[in-house]
């Protein structure tokens, strides 16, 4: 039964979740792009008609005659971005991530990552930040992509980690696709973190249990952490924001000094964080019992991001069970 | 080659009533949640009040009732004007249409077929006319002389599926497939800047029966629908002129009408317009 509580409505233009009590920064994918393009005249950008809600129009505005809406057309979107590139272009290109991956997957495999076009993705609204439901949520978009040679791919934690991002994929050679985090994205990370192309982040130490997470799910490790600490567990937190390459090293050496792990994604369990850490672990030889939180394989329901989380079990409750009581 | 469809004479002033209980009905919608695309729905509101009222063959207690008429809702956004087409043909308790975009409802912001009378899923923009060409081939095999009517947007005319399912119409000979063409000058971003135009004649070309109406005339409307009932070969395909947010001025005003909040202040006034324009 339907609830009618004003809090459970869903959020048309997808707000982000706990922001009580945290710092936020408004649209930082776009205002550091267009700051990024006074300094760098090769960079261009593109949307398919998702400007406005991909946060890219402070580089509309900033730059109109380097901008381009090719409307609702994610596998032109991708070629045209690829076809700038090959002119010396930097080609930054918006849409919600659902579609570029379903729709234009071979485009970006092949006009993308294949011929090593300076093609930088940046997908909105990644897994279950959407509330429109199955149509709308990338959630095997990590997968899908995993299996394109050449590509690189990253799921930025927050507002402070995207800003850099940014400015990182520029001098990434080749195709890159990004989860993008819009609107008021929360600042979770510390002022001095760094975010290193192709390598993990230590973010918090710890003993007996480990958290490995990517994208926002690792501000709710975080959380979930400092939250756990009342109930006797010091869990460490390793963040992986670069999901491919892989930092197979990074990974192994931080499971090893625990004696179990958690694994935390907004993405299905299989295909993405969790199915790289355990082949990284496997492949070592590092065994240890591992908690996975992720969607289950389906398809996801419309609704709030508060409603989706707790009910496919992904919300801050479910990552402070898994540390507390190991279940 | 199955008898060209035959109805009664329109009521055209009845169907108007229809049309403008839709309307009233996408109101009370928005009032629940206060936003939502109330814009386009009462744009394409007298066109399903034409197709369910007068076109359509359906019986809402045997949905999946093989003889029926197909409606598919392309654009899976313009779902408020679904549901309420779908409360006022039965297919749905109208007490339900509160529940529209809240957690755990049966009536998504946007269409999925967990619900009665949604033939398909529809968020994912460009689905729509290639499955309605897959239909109307099914049905063709099975020698059912329904027909199948599919709704997109101008928007989705960006979309390279969608002139892909255009040439299969025409490849296959669809004439019981009849494509409905709202265009209303808008997309997410803002007006249409894509070179979509001229549609109808890019629809001739590429070998569909094609006329061009304003689409909120309800006189026109069922003189176009009637005149798609041809079995002829060919696919038609009719261009709906319409105006974002029709029946209310000030939203019809609305420069970014894609998502339109409607606040508490204004949800009274609104609704005062629709009945004024009404009167
Ligand atoms: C394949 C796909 N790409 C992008 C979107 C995001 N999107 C939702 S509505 C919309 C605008 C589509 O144009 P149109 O239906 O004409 O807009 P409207 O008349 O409702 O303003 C877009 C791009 C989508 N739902 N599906």
């Amino acid at each position: 039964m339907a609830e009618t509580s004003v809090f459970g409505q869903t959020r048309g233009m997808g707000e982000l979740i706990d922001l009580d009590g945290k710092e936020t920064d408004l649209a930082p994918f776009g205002n550091e792009l267009a700051e990024l393009g006074r300094e760098r005249p090769e960079i261009v950008g593109l949307t398919a008609d998702m400007g406005r809600y991909s946060d890219i129009l402070p580089f509309r505005d900033a730059h109109p005659d380097r901008f381009f809406n090719v409307g609702m057309a994610e596998q032109n979107l991708v070629m045209a971005a690829a076809g700038l590139a090959k002119t010396g272009k930097i080609a930054y290109c918006t849409t919600y991530s659902v579609f570029v991956t379903r729709r234009a997957y071979d485009f970006v495999a092949i006009a993308g990552a294949h011929s090593k076009a300076d093609v930088k993705i940046f997908a909105g609204m990644p897994g279950l930040t959407n509330g429109y439901g199955a149509t709308h949520q990338a959630t095997e978009d990590l997968n899908m992509m995993r299996g394109i040679a050449d590509l690189t791919i990253i799921d930025p934690c927050d507002a402070t980690e995207l800003r850099q991002v940014v400015r990182a994929v520029a001098d990434i050679p080749g195709t890159v696709y990004v989860r993008l985090l819009r609107g008021k994205v929360p600042i979770e990370l510390p002022p001095d973190y760094r975010f290193v192309p192709g390598r993990a982040a230590l973010l918090r130490d710890g003993t007996g249990v480990g958290v490995i997470s990517t994208g926002y799910m690792t501000a709710r490790a975080l959380d979930a952490a400092r939250a756990s600490l009342s109930s006797g567990v010091d869990a460490g937190v390793l963040h992986v924001p670069t999901i491919k390459p892989f930092d197979t090293a990074a990974v192994v050496e931080f499971a090893s000094r625990f004696d179990r792990i958690v694994v935390a994604e907004n993405h299905k369990k299989t295909g993405g964080l969790a199915s790289l850490v355990t082949e990284a672990l496997y492949d070592a030889g590092v065994l240890r019992p591992m908690i996975r939180i992720g969607l289950d394989d389906g398809f996801f329901e419309c609704g709030s991001q508060e409603y989706l989380e707790a009910k496919y079990g992904v919300d801050l409750p479910r990552v402070v069970r898994a540390l507390v009581d190991g279940t | 080659m199955p008898a060209t469809t035959t109805l009664p004479a329109p009521d055209v002033a009845a169907l108007e009533d229809r049309a403008h209980a839709l309307r009233r009905s996408m109101m009370e919608m928005t009032r629940g949640k206060g936003e939502g695309y109330i814009a386009q729905g009462l744009g394409i509101a007298d066109c399903l009040a034409a197709l369910y009222f007068h076109e359509l063959r359906y019986d809402p207690a045997r949905p999946d009732w093989p003889d029926r008429d197909r409606f598919l809702l392309s654009t899976g956004h313009y779902s408020i004007a679904m549901y309420a087409v779908l409360a006022e043909a039965g297919y749905l308790d109208p007490d339900e249409l509160p529940t529209y975009g809240l957690n755990g409802s049966r009536l998504p912001m946007s269409t999925f077929d967990v619900t009665p009378g949604v033939e398909i899923v529809g968020g994912s923009l460009g689905h729509g006319l290639g499955q309605a060409v897959g239909m109307a081939l099914g049905l063709r095999i099975d020698g059912r002389d329904s027909r199948v009517f599919c709704e997109l947007s101008d928007g989705e005319l960006d979309e390279g599926s969608t002139w892909e399912a255009a040439m299969g119409g025409a490849t296959f000979g669809c004439d019981n497939l009849v494509a409905l063409i709202d265009c209303n000058g808008i997309q997410a971003d803002g007006p249409v800047t894509v070179a979509i135009e001229p549609v109808a004649d890019k629809f001739t070309a590429f070998g569909w029966d094609t006329q061009e109406i304003d689409g909120n005339d309800m006189a026109a409307l069922v003189a176009a629908l009637e005149a798609a009932r041809s079995r002829d070969g060919k696919p038609k395909a009719i261009v709906l002129r319409t105006t974002p947010g029709f029946g209310v001025p000030t939203l019809m005003g609305r420069p970014r009408a894609h998502f339109v909040r409607v606040g508490d202040d204004e949800w009274a006034d609104f609704m005062a317009e629709l009945e004024a324009d009404r009167g």
